[in-house]
């Protein structure tokens, strides 16, 4: 069985622009299938329709069409099963300013009608690294704090799957250690992870399987191992001081002084390095790396631009 | 504890932990208006035979008190949570459209019945009031608290600002509460305003529970039984179905 499936699904909201009574897709006929035990990672660009899914898999929103389901409970029809078997760490970062941590926490078990939950409380509270703000009000905690409460909130139901929406936007290092490995350890345990950042180190570290979402449709969807592979398989890396000659930039990813070059073999090398110096120009701090997800992802995002949909990406 | 009684006991854990302004700070109020308009007019205005103009103003205070606060418990809690963000921590939980009414509307009756005691409590110090018929008592204060709690329950679905719900206090709530009879008997307003006050909820319930204090009232308590009932069931249908809906908070 699943632990998340999406069959059809698809969202239309109404249309910021455009004439009254239009609408757009935010997520366009999307079907993925998440097994047991996965650390799966959506990734894609904001307004990709990330949070959309994840909205509609929490019955925070309802799909325009098609089916959702946790563990073979659809989120509409069987919401009370799904939802508890479903822990969501919502993007922003949100909290009740009347309760400490403790009491934050106790609520929402008790929501779950779980009782007697007090171990996994000091449980959570330890692996997070929450044990001595136990009784501090949740207004008195830093951002880094909230965020780590958020967590534990979905996870003291103990759910087999474990949703995180952008879990480490703007968390220090510390923390995101904490964090990964706490959740690497449950997917061990054999926990569901969905996760979906913006770091791509992040989910090149920690996701065996990653889709990319673009304009509301998946435009890739692989293993990370496999992802990685048939991508260009290396990087030329220099910095330049001034402008990428024409015939250069069009291919390039420039970022700031520092220019990446997609290379498959050491001709494209050479050829890039050619143009360099028949600009006049220098090129310094010259290097070859492998591509990572990064490269990856921005090579699909543009082979994309008018949103085809990849042959084949049906789970 | 199950899911709607964790939710329930959050519902008054919330007030209770602002007790100085959801409970102490409207008790004070309506001693402020029984100590003026008691002594201002405890000599020139006379209701009912037999019995005194602070002492006839206690339970119409009690009430207005009972039923503000009903109505100010759900509503704010609920857009307190809507803009602040948190409600997505229930909207995430397996309870059901009718736990959320039982949960907010509940807690609306625990802190308005506890608002009206304080004003009783308090008040014992000032005057002597009677208790005619207890059960009437009883039955409008609860059916009044759930009436008042249900509305400001459906107020904060509706509100997406604190201001559009400061509106609906302060434009609907406010002038039917001062209007329903609290501070005077509707027989002393002119024929005209006598019978726009008969489409008043309100005075239905302020009537009828003060019917409990001194088995005399502008019209047969049953009337007023039926009106209160009626209205009760109205709100509460509305407001079950904007709950299954998920109106305003599940898109």
């Amino acid at each position: 069985m699943a632990a998340i499936a999406f069959q059809s699904i698809s969202k239309a909201y109404p249309s910021p622009k455009g004439p009254k009574g239009t609408t757009f897709l935010a997520v366009d006929n999307v079907t993925l299938s998440i097994e047991e035990g996965e650390f799966f990672g959506l990734l894609g660009p904001n307004g990709a329709g990330k949070t959309t899914m994840i909205s509609m898999l929490a019955g925070l929103s309802r799909p325009t069409s098609g089916r959702v389901s946790v563990l073979g409970s659809d989120v509409q029809t069987d919401f009370a099963s799904a939802r508890r078997k479903l822990g969501v760490v919502p993007q922003e970062l949100v909290f009740d300013p009347f309760f400490n941590v403790r009491e934050a926490l106790r609520i929402q078990s008790g929501y779950f009608g779980v009782r007697n939950n007090g171990a996994w409380i000091d449980e959570l509270l330890e692996s997070l690294g929450l044990a001595d703000k136990a009784s501090a009000n949740m207004r008195q905690l830093s951002g880094g704090m909230k965020r780590r409460v958020l967590v534990a909130q979905a996870l003291v139901h103990k759910p087999p799957v474990i949703v995180l929406d952008e879990p480490t936007a703007g968390v220090d290092v510390e923390l995101r250690q904490t964090l990964w490995q706490f959740i690497a350890r449950l997917n061990k345990e054999g926990h569901t992870v969905l996760l979906t950042t913006h770091y791509l180190e992040e989910a090149e570290a920690l996701c065996g399987r990653i889709a990319m979402l673009k304009s509301g449709r998946i435009v890739a969807l692989d293993k990370t191992s496999d992802l990685l592979k048939a991508a260009s398989s290396n990087v030329l890396r220099f910095k330049l001081d001034s402008a990428l000659p024409a015939a250069l930039a069009a291919r390039a990813r420039v970022t700031g002084r520092i220019v990446q070059l997609p290379a498959h073999d050491a001709r494209e090398v050479e050829g890039y390095l050619a143009a360099v110096r028949e600009a006049g120009l220098t090129a310094t701090d010259v290097e070859i790396r492998k591509a990572d997800l990064e490269d990856v992802f921005l090579d699909v995002m543009t082979q994309n631009k008018d949103s085809v949909h990849s042959a084949g990406v049906q789970a | 504890m199950s899911g709607w009684q964790t939710l329930l006991y959050k519902e008054m854990l919330r007030f209770w932990k602002v007790a100085f302004q959801t409970i102490a700070g409207p008790v004070l109020t309506a001693m402020l208006y029984l100590l003026i308009f008691g002594h201002a007019l405890e000599d020139h205005v006379k209701v009912y035979e037999r019995v005194s103009y602070t002492a006839f103003l206690v339970p119409g205070l009690a009430m207005m008190s009972l039923l503000q606060n009903a109505f100010a418990n759900s509503s704010s809690s609920l857009i307190m949570s809507k803009v602040m963000g948190n409600l997505v921590f229930l909207l995430l939980t397996p309870l059901s459209y009718v736990h959320w009414f039982v949960a907010y509307v509940g807690a609306s009756v625990v802190r308005g019945v506890v608002v009206g005691l304080g004003v009783f409590a308090v008040s014992a110090l000032f005057t002597q009031v009677s208790f005619a018929q207890p059960l009437w008592i009883i039955l409008f204060a609860f059916m009044g608290a759930a009436l008042m709690g249900t509305l400001g329950l459906i107020a904060g679905l509706w509100a997406e600002k604190f201001d559009q719900l400061a509106a609906f206090q302060n434009f609907v709530v406010m002038p039917m509460t001062f209007l329903s009879g609290v501070f005077y008997s509707i027989h002393s307003l002119p024929p005209f305003w006598q019978g726009v006050s008969h489409f008043n909820p309100f005075f239905y319930m302020i009537d009828g529970f003060r019917y409990g204090f001194f088995g005399v009232s502008d019209v047969s308590p049953w009337l007023s039984l039926g009106v209160v009932g009626a209205s009760l069931l109205l709100v509460t249908l509305v407001a079950l179905h904007m709950l299954r809906t998920g109106y305003k908070i599940r898109g």
